[in-house]
């Protein structure tokens, strides 16, 4: 959850022709050299006593920066448009959906089951039950492997899935002398009462909260974090700057080249037709290099530049059972496979979650680093990609602190994060880890690879990833 | 860490240099401090010749264009002045000698033609502050710890780094190397100018710049800072003066004077009797906080306390800051339900002074379970029982507990008074029974006195005072017998303390007498604080145990204050009245009218102030070497710690034994004959006294 200071950067003057250049020798670490591998021959990972589970189709909102042309939305606004879209997309009928399931951080209090106001502002029928789960930028995952539990257990055939985060507005509360000083007039039942509490109101209550962009347990704000985590591991700035470009450069590529198909178009009422994200700016090592540290100063290495932004946006995916998703006469995306959760270390290992969560869930599904085709990781901070990489290509670290016996390895560049990531694209909290999945399958689809794998940090010193099949062309 | 090391010896200069080494990074010199016999650096001679050898070095290398000094060991700078050094030394002049030459080195770094950044990890106390912060050189020192944030707030630090957690290689070795990263560029940023030091003065700071240099407001500084000290130190504590002394030298007749004094005040200073207390409470308190025990056989990881009064709540406290998972029990609700409240509130207010984060005051809370009942004692590996002082009591609750505890579960007893052998007479397996004596506020009182029988097994002792050390206790083990060391010398003192107010003496009197010889708290107070109660009862059992000895006031004083519910602090009148939110606590007069129905008369041949502080403190510490002639001590050093740290005895005196080294046996002896002719047998002198006495040459301390 960057700083709203990362606003700021948005301004930089923008060449993408230098950007471009630099992306060359973008990310920096050691990669495994491998020839476009045609996976068809591998094993598919059906298990017999499983059901396969599918991801039929997966949009999203475009992800606008906060403060532009969402501003005067709400967030079940951009959750509606996202459902609507899905509607569209795969023609579904309004009432063959089971259930509704959608993820979100930052609650809006009058909509805090977001996911009920949507699927009735979408006009899905009103005899779908909704819930809506939270667990930071994990949120969405958290809707879809909800899902697919559910589906899993025999109690759902269709589930929508889906994710939204709104920053543009957010609650600002009362303080708490102040709230209670409120909640204690309702009960007043004299004048005198009542006077008596407005007389003890002083200036300092009228002083608002903020929602906190900090840690709860820790008091630490998550760019802090990143930035002691890429010092812990010693990326230089240089590093992360490079790596963020490298994300604004591909992104650029992958949204110039269309390939950024789940993106749905959306008309702001009163605004113009939406439908193209609007933070991806490749700018130069050069303006990036200009940038001062926005959390440890003066010598910290995290910047405007090479953390994702605030953003606003909403995803959903339709997850179905294969057997009903062929019955529907449906074309599946992808099949989701094995998925973890993991939690570590809220202060010191905050946003290692995907050097945890690889190794277990390739472990489950019976993989290796060089099985998988796609990698898709949620970028929250280049510095934290950054880490994770040298993370995961250390048999030290592996022992000390995963008590495993050796590095999972790190993803060849050549495979990670091709369109874009959260630096790039915008990263609206809730709603990141459907694009996450949407992009594998898509990726999946398009460069014909078998195996996608998704991993993801998160608040809480929490983690995740799944793996992800390519669906039989 | 091995490669850190092999680097810098090897790059190090071609003498065997082992304090001090540096190397070039560009034209960065970095300076590192590791004294290899110590897990700490001190100023010692051998860390000073070195480091200003190597400052001479890199000054006179052209190539070098700003320095960094830093400390391989992880989170200690320079921990101060070598105190063995300066007890080394016989003379004044040469502790003066010392502190000029530490001075000189001070000045060279200060006025060194190149930036040197000293880089902090971790304890940076008295002369290492001076070496890390040259432009505060002259900066006071009060016996405060600073945290890293209120440092830089207050201008002593320039720069924060955060310490980091697990990366490429283990937290504390990557912080020191990060660390040391930053402070190079720092000092390359300061050597071309990037980067700035000095902020331009706002104009307050030079208005009050402006008003401080005026003559007249600068006396009145002095003054104001001299009354503040000697109300705080009650003119027994030389050292503060002093230093205001060499300050005003200082800016009055320029720095040279300054440090000329500096240098000669702290040359006396050193070898002052209050130096050599202090420096000997240092080394005992050091003593008192190994374990000299061994490793128990069954690391305590279970704890039971029985009680949740003031001190049963207390012991809860100290045991689950440091991960001991603790039951409370009591025997009703509302009792647990008080022991949790100050609990929290013992955790609460260092929320508030940011000592812990509120989560993690949530996490510690989450190590206890209050109840009222024995669920969990089946797997408890020691019950500590602070329930009332009442020997059936005891003996019914060890009875109860026996019956439940698993059998390698210690039981220990959290008594003052009553001896440990009769209260685990009713055990089944008494070499499982100790005492554990802590003092109230056990948040506070860093003493813990642990008692043993000639059946407590000595794996017992090693888990007691395993645990007393995990609970962060200075502990002193002490043998057997009615009100043990600590409580058997205050009884006496506290008897002559009633005594003196039964002659007339006022409460607020007593205490400006007891204060003024450098008790931290007044009788009175003390004896408020204590609880009245308690203090009748120890008095009326020790009074059975050891007879007239014990004598002096009135027990019936104290007995006559308990039936009125003049407690103490904790009923909230005493010898004082206590108030929420008073500042200024006043007499109980109803206090003072028991006093005036027993009232005795002065003797005026032993009445006088110092007589009657004299009589207080002579029958306290004739006591306390009582106890070391009959064993109850084991060596004199546990007698001065467990009577300053758990007593209060005055800490410039250096504790009871060290009084009689500095004060003179001899004197003390015939101070006590002239009392004793008018009292009696509470002033005969012991034996062990006697002997030192006539022998000059006999010390308790060497």
């Amino acid at each position: 959850m960057a700083s709203m200071l990362l606003n700021s950067m948005r301004t930089c003057p923008v060449s993408p022709a230098r950007a471009v250049q630099y992306a060359a020798r973008s990310l920096s670490t050691t990669t495994q050299l491998q020839a476009q591998v045609q996976t068809k021959s591998k094993k598919t990972l059906a298990r017999p006593s499983v059901k396969n589970i599918v991801l039929v189709e997966g949009v999203r909102t475009p992800f606008l920066m906060s403060g532009t042309t969402y501003a005067d939305l709400m967030p079940h606004d951009l959750a509606r448009a996202a459902l609507q879209g899905l509607l569209h997309k795969t023609g579904i009928p309004k009432d063959a959906v089971d259930y509704i399931i959608y993820g979100t951080v930052i609650q809006e209090v009058k909509t805090s089951n977001v996911a009920r106001e949507a699927a009735l502002g979408a006009g899905f029928s009103d005899k779908i039950p909704a819930h809506t789960v939270t667990m930071a930028c994990i949120s969405s995952n958290q809707a879809m492997t909800s899902a697919v539990g559910m589906i899993a257990a025999g109690q759902c055939d269709a589930v929508v899935a889906g994710g939204v985060e709104f920053m543009s507005d957010v609650p600002i509360r009362h303080s708490r002398k102040m709230r209670k000083t409120m909640l204690s007039l309702n009960k007043a039942k004299t004048l005198g009462q009542r006077l008596g509490l407005i007389g003890s109101i002083r200036l300092a209550h009228l002083a608002p909260e903020l929602p906190a962009v900090a840690e709860f347990s820790t008091a630490e704000t998550m760019g802090h974090s990143a930035d002691r985590l890429a010092a812990a591991f010693g990326v230089s700035r240089v590093e992360q700057d490079e790596f963020a470009l490298r994300s604004h450069t591909l992104a650029k590529k992958a949204q110039d080249a269309g390939l950024l198909k789940d993106v749905i178009s959306f008309k702001v009422p009163g605004r113009d037709i939406v439908s193209k994200d609007n933070g991806i700016r490749p700018s130069s090592m050069e303006q990036m290099a200009k940038l001062k540290p926005a959390f440890i100063k003066p010598h910290g290495t995290v910047t405007a530049a090479n953390s994702s932004f605030l953003t606003d946006g909403a995803s959903a995916v339709l997850i179905m059972s294969e057997e009903k998703a062929l019955a529907m006469g449906y074309k599946p995306k992808a099949y989701l496979r094995d998925f973890v959760y993991v939690s570590q270390d809220p202060k010191d290992q905050l946003l290692l979650g995907p050097t945890y969560s690889t190794p277990k869930v390739l472990e489950r599904a019976g993989l290796t680093m060089d099985d998988i085709d796609v990698f898709e990781f949620h970028e929250a901070f280049a510095g934290q990609i950054m880490a994770n990489l040298k993370a995961m290509d250390s048999d030290w670290f592996a022992q000390t602190y995963m008590g495993r016996k050796s590095k999972v390895g790190t993803p060849p560049t050549e495979k990670f994060n091709l369109w874009g990531g959260s630096l790039s694209l915008g990263h609206p909290f809730g709603a990141t880890g459907c694009r996450l999945v949407t992009t594998v399958a898509h990726r999946l689809q398009k460069e014909g690879g078998q195996y996608g794998l998704v991993a993801a940090c998160a608040a809480g010193g929490q983690g995740h990833a799944m793996v992800i099949e390519a669906y039989p062309q | 860490m091995s490669d850190f090391f092999f680097f810098f010896f090897y790059c190090s200069s071609h003498q065997a240099r082992t304090h001090v080494s540096y190397e070039l990074k560009d034209d960065v010199a970095v300076i590192r401090l590791n004294d290899p016999t110590s897990k700490v650096n001190t100023l010692s001679v051998q860390m000073q010749s070195e480091l200003s050898e190597v400052m001479g070095e890199i000054w006179s290398n052209g190539a070098v264009k700003s320095a960094v000094l830093i400390s391989s060991k992880p989170g200690c700078f320079i921990a101060g002045a070598d105190i063995n050094m300066i007890q080394a030394c016989k003379t004044s002049e040469e502790v003066t000698h010392l502190s000029q030459e530490g001075q000189k080195m001070f000045e060279k770094i200060e006025k060194s033609p190149i930036p040197v950044v000293a880089a902090i990890n971790g304890s940076c106390l008295g002369g290492g502050l001076e070496v890390g912060l040259p432009g505060a050189f002259d900066m006071m020192l009060t016996g405060r710890n600073i945290r890293a944030d209120k440092a830089k707030k207050m201008g002593l630090v320039h720069q924060l780094v955060d310490p980091l957690g697990p990366g490429l290689k283990p937290a504390e070795e990557r912080t020191i190397e990060y660390l040391e990263e930053v402070a190079v560029g720092l000092a390359k940023g300061i050597a071309n100018k990037k980067v700035a030091l000095t902020k331009e003065k706002g104009l307050m700071q030079k208005l009050q710049d402006t008003v401080m240099g005026l003559g007249p407001v600068k006396q009145k500084i002095y003054k104001t800072v001299s009354e503040k000290v000697q109300k705080q130190t009650k003119g027994l504590y030389p050292a503060p003066v002093k230093i205001i002394e060499c300050i005003k030298t200082g800016v009055e007749q320029g720095r040279e004077a300054g440090y000329l004094a500096e240098a000669e005040n702290f040359g006396k200073l050193a070898v002052t009797p209050e130096s050599k207390a202090l420096i000997g409470l240092y080394q005992g308190q050091v003593i008192c906080k190994k374990n000299r025990f061994g490793t128990p056989e069954k690391e305590v990881k279970k704890l039971a306390i029985l009680g949740a009064g003031l001190m049963g709540a207390g012991i809860a406290q100290v045991s689950i800051d440091k991960g001991l998972n603790t039951i409370l029990k009591d025997t009703a609700v509302e009792g647990i339900s008080r022991g949790e409240d100050q609990v929290y509130k013992g955790l609460n207010t260092k929320v508030k002074k940011k000592a812990l984060t509120s989560f993690e005051r949530d996490a510690i809370l989450s190590n206890l379970s209050a109840q009222i009942d024995y669920t969990g004692f089946d797997s408890a590996d020691m019950v500590i029982e602070a329930v009332f002082e009442d020997i059936n009591i005891k003996h019914k609750v060890l009875k109860e507990i026996e019956a439940i505890i698993p059998p390698h579960c210690i039981f220990a007893s959290n008594t003052s008074a009553l001896p440990i052998k009769d209260i685990a007479a009713a055990s089944k397996r008494p070499e499982k029974v100790i005492g554990m004596h802590y003092f109230s506020p056990v948040d506070k009182m860093q003493l813990l006195e642990i008692i043993t029988t000639d059946k407590t097994s000595k794996d017992t002792l090693a888990s007691a005072v395993s645990v007393g050390l995990k609970q962060g206790k200075i502990i002193i083990v002490v043998g057997d017998g009615p009100g043990f060391y600590t409580t058997r010398c205050l009884a006496p003192m506290l008897a002559e303390a009633v005594r003196v107010l039964q002659e007339g003496t006022g409460p607020k009197k007593l205490d400006t007498l007891t204060t003024s010889f450098g008790f931290p708290v007044g009788a009175a107070t003390l004896a408020d604080e204590v609880g009245i109660d308690v203090a009748a009862h120890v008095a009326e059992d020790l009074g059975k145990a050891f007879g007239s000895r014990f004598g002096g006031g009135n027990v019936e004083v104290l007995k006559t204050m308990v039936e009125n519910g003049f407690k103490g602090r904790k009923s909230g009148k005493g010898c004082f009245i206590y108030g929420k939110g008073k500042k200024e606590k006043s007499v109980n007069s109803d206090a003072e009218e028991i006093l005036q129905k027993y009232k005795l008369s002065a003797p005026p041949s032993v009445s006088s102030d110092s007589d009657i502080q004299h009589r207080l403190v002579s029958r306290f510490v004739n006591e306390a070497v009582l106890c070391l002639q009959e064993g109850i001590l084991t060596n004199p050093v546990e007698g001065d710690i467990g009577a300053v740290f758990g007593l209060g005895f005055p800490p410039c005196l250096g504790g009871p034994f060290r009084f009689v080294d500095s004060f003179g046996a001899e004197k003390l002896v015939s101070m006590m004959r002239r009392f004793e002719d008018v009292y009696g047998n509470q002033f005969t002198p012991c034996q062990l006294l006697l002997d030192h006495a006539k022998d000059p040459s006999k010390k308790f301390h060497k």
